[in-house]
């Protein structure tokens, strides 16, 4: 075979999927939190952390501002902002 | 030993002696006997190899891609409708260039439904990257299947095999089989060692995404793939008659086309009435022969173009149509022929959903092949029932 047809794992961090983001990005205002984790569970690229109240983020180099941690979000703590907006943190 | 028994069952003796690692297969006539026997031998101890059992021909397909990705060698079998259901993974495993060996026991599409022979189903699949063997009697399909695992494990090759076989006519017919001591399979057939493999202590993504600027040059180094085996068969039919003694498979066979005035060309089991036929008119003086393709993908065109080179009347006999055009091996013979004038091609479609070819019918085309120039003739339409 002259091309490989393979590859190592782990290249999903190869790829910072941030840039796909368009007009909004999450943000955790850290004001209401339960941790209840919630958002850990539904993001999809798996890049929200944190494990105190008031303590979750997550990362924008990843981040491609799907909504869902916004949504799911219990006690409205996050929120989507337009990316212009200068982050509080 | 020789023993008498039907193609089916020369298949699945064919596969134990291999000793494949997972067998996966769906029920599906004509093929059934295959697995069947096969079952019983996993079930009797005689063969050391994980049987799964599965809901449909897609799953079957999907498990031997994914026992074949982790190092194993791995069987699977089928006809018809549960072929054309693989059709999906069938693709994928030849564009992942996993060595997995397939038993087509050839038999008609839906609909109408019908359960009979002819070449439909593994014709349907002839663009996927699989090289295709169509045997013509109950030893080649043994031979065939042994052949069939050298060849795709080849670290040259590494592309599926399809090893077809007319349903009922040999997968239900009995013949005297001569099956080979298993110290000599073993001397011809080297244990299955990928070079990369699932592994969890090293894990590794397969069957990735290839965007635009990756795609056309896999499908190219698929297509040269197959297409160097052109080599690779004569070099593995060779070291098959050194240790088993007998010639059996290859690429085509040219059955008394020595000064030849017309010729027939086809695949599978209807070679046999072929060349009863050849011989019969020859003696009456005829000059008649029959060229069979044995490897149908890669099509074997330089061969086919010295076959007949001689010979200025050509008849193209498809147990299959393109439906709206013409026979398969037609149009790839025509193709072939393409830009060389002074010969007559002709492409006649016949025994479809199992209706016989007889000698009389074998006659007819010789006859048809005397008067104009057909592309697509179908041979024994009633014009009224």
């Amino acid at each position: 075979m002259r091309i490989k047809l393979t590859a190592e794992p782990g290249s999903a961090r190869n790829n910072k999927t941030g840039s796909w983001r368009v007009e909004r990005r999450p943000q955790f205002l850290q004001k209401n939190c339960s941790a209840c984790r919630m958002c850990i569970l539904v993001c999809p690229e798996g890049i929200v952390s944190g494990k105190e109240k008031n303590s979750f983020k997550t990362d924008y180099l990843y981040c491609k501002g799907c909504g869902l941690c916004a949504a799911v979000c219990p006690k409205k703590d996050i929120e989507m902002v337009p990316e212009e907006t200068e982050s509080k943190k | 030993m020789k023993d008498f028994i039907e193609g089916s069952e020369a298949v699945a003796r064919a596969v134990c002696l291999c000793k494949p690692g997972v067998i996966s297969a769906y029920p599906i006539t004509p093929q059934t006997h295959i697995v069947e026997g096969l079952a019983q031998m996993v079930a009797d101890g005689r063969l050391k190899c994980q049987f799964v059992n599965v809901e449909s021909e897609h799953s079957a397909a999907s498990v031997v891609l994914g026992a074949v990705a982790a190092g194993e060698r791995v069987f699977t079998a089928s006809s018809s409708q549960g072929l054309i259901l693989m059709s999906e993974v069938i693709f994928n495993i030849a564009g992942m260039r996993m060595p997995v060996v397939l038993a087509c026991v050839n038999r008609s599409l839906s609909a109408p439904i019908n359960i009979w022979n002819d070449l439909q189903d593994s014709m349907a699949l002839r663009d996927s990257g699989w090289v295709q063997l169509y045997a013509e009697n109950n030893q080649e399909a043994l031979d065939l299947t042994i052949q069939a695992y050298r060849l795709a494990e080849d670290s040259r090759a590494l592309v599926p095999v399809m090893v077809c076989l007319d349903g009922y006519v040999l997968s239900h017919g009995l013949e005297v089989v001569d099956i080979p001591e298993e110290d000599k399979v073993a001397q011809f057939l080297p244990p299955f060692n990928p070079a990369e493999k699932l592994d969890t202590a090293n894990p590794k993504s397969f069957g990735l995404l290839a965007g635009p600027d990756y795609y056309l040059e896999i499908r190219h180094d698929l297509h040269q793939a197959v297409k160097d085996t052109l080599k690779l068969i004569p070099e593995i039919t060779a070291d098959f008659k050194r240790i088993f003694g007998r010639d059996s498979g290859g690429l085509v066979e040219s059955y008394r086309l020595e000064d030849a005035e017309m010729a027939i060309v086809s695949a599978g089991s209807v070679c046999g009435t072929i060349k009863d036929t050849v011989d019969n008119l020859r003696a009456e003086g005829k000059k008649v022969g029959l060229l069979r393709i044995i490897t149908y993908r890669p099509f074997p065109e330089e061969l086919i173009l010295q076959a007949l080179a001689k010979v200025p009347m050509v008849a193209i006999l498809d147990k299959a149509i393109s439906l709206g055009a013409t026979g398969p091996i037609y149009a790839d013979l025509k193709a072939a022929f393409q830009g060389k004038p002074g010969k007559k091609i002709s492409g006649y479609i016949a025994g479809l959903g199992g209706r016989d070819i007889t000698p009389d019918t074998i006659k007819e085309i010789f006859q048809q092949l005397a008067g104009p120039e057909v592309s697509n003739q179908f041979i024994g339409l009633k014009s009224s029932f």
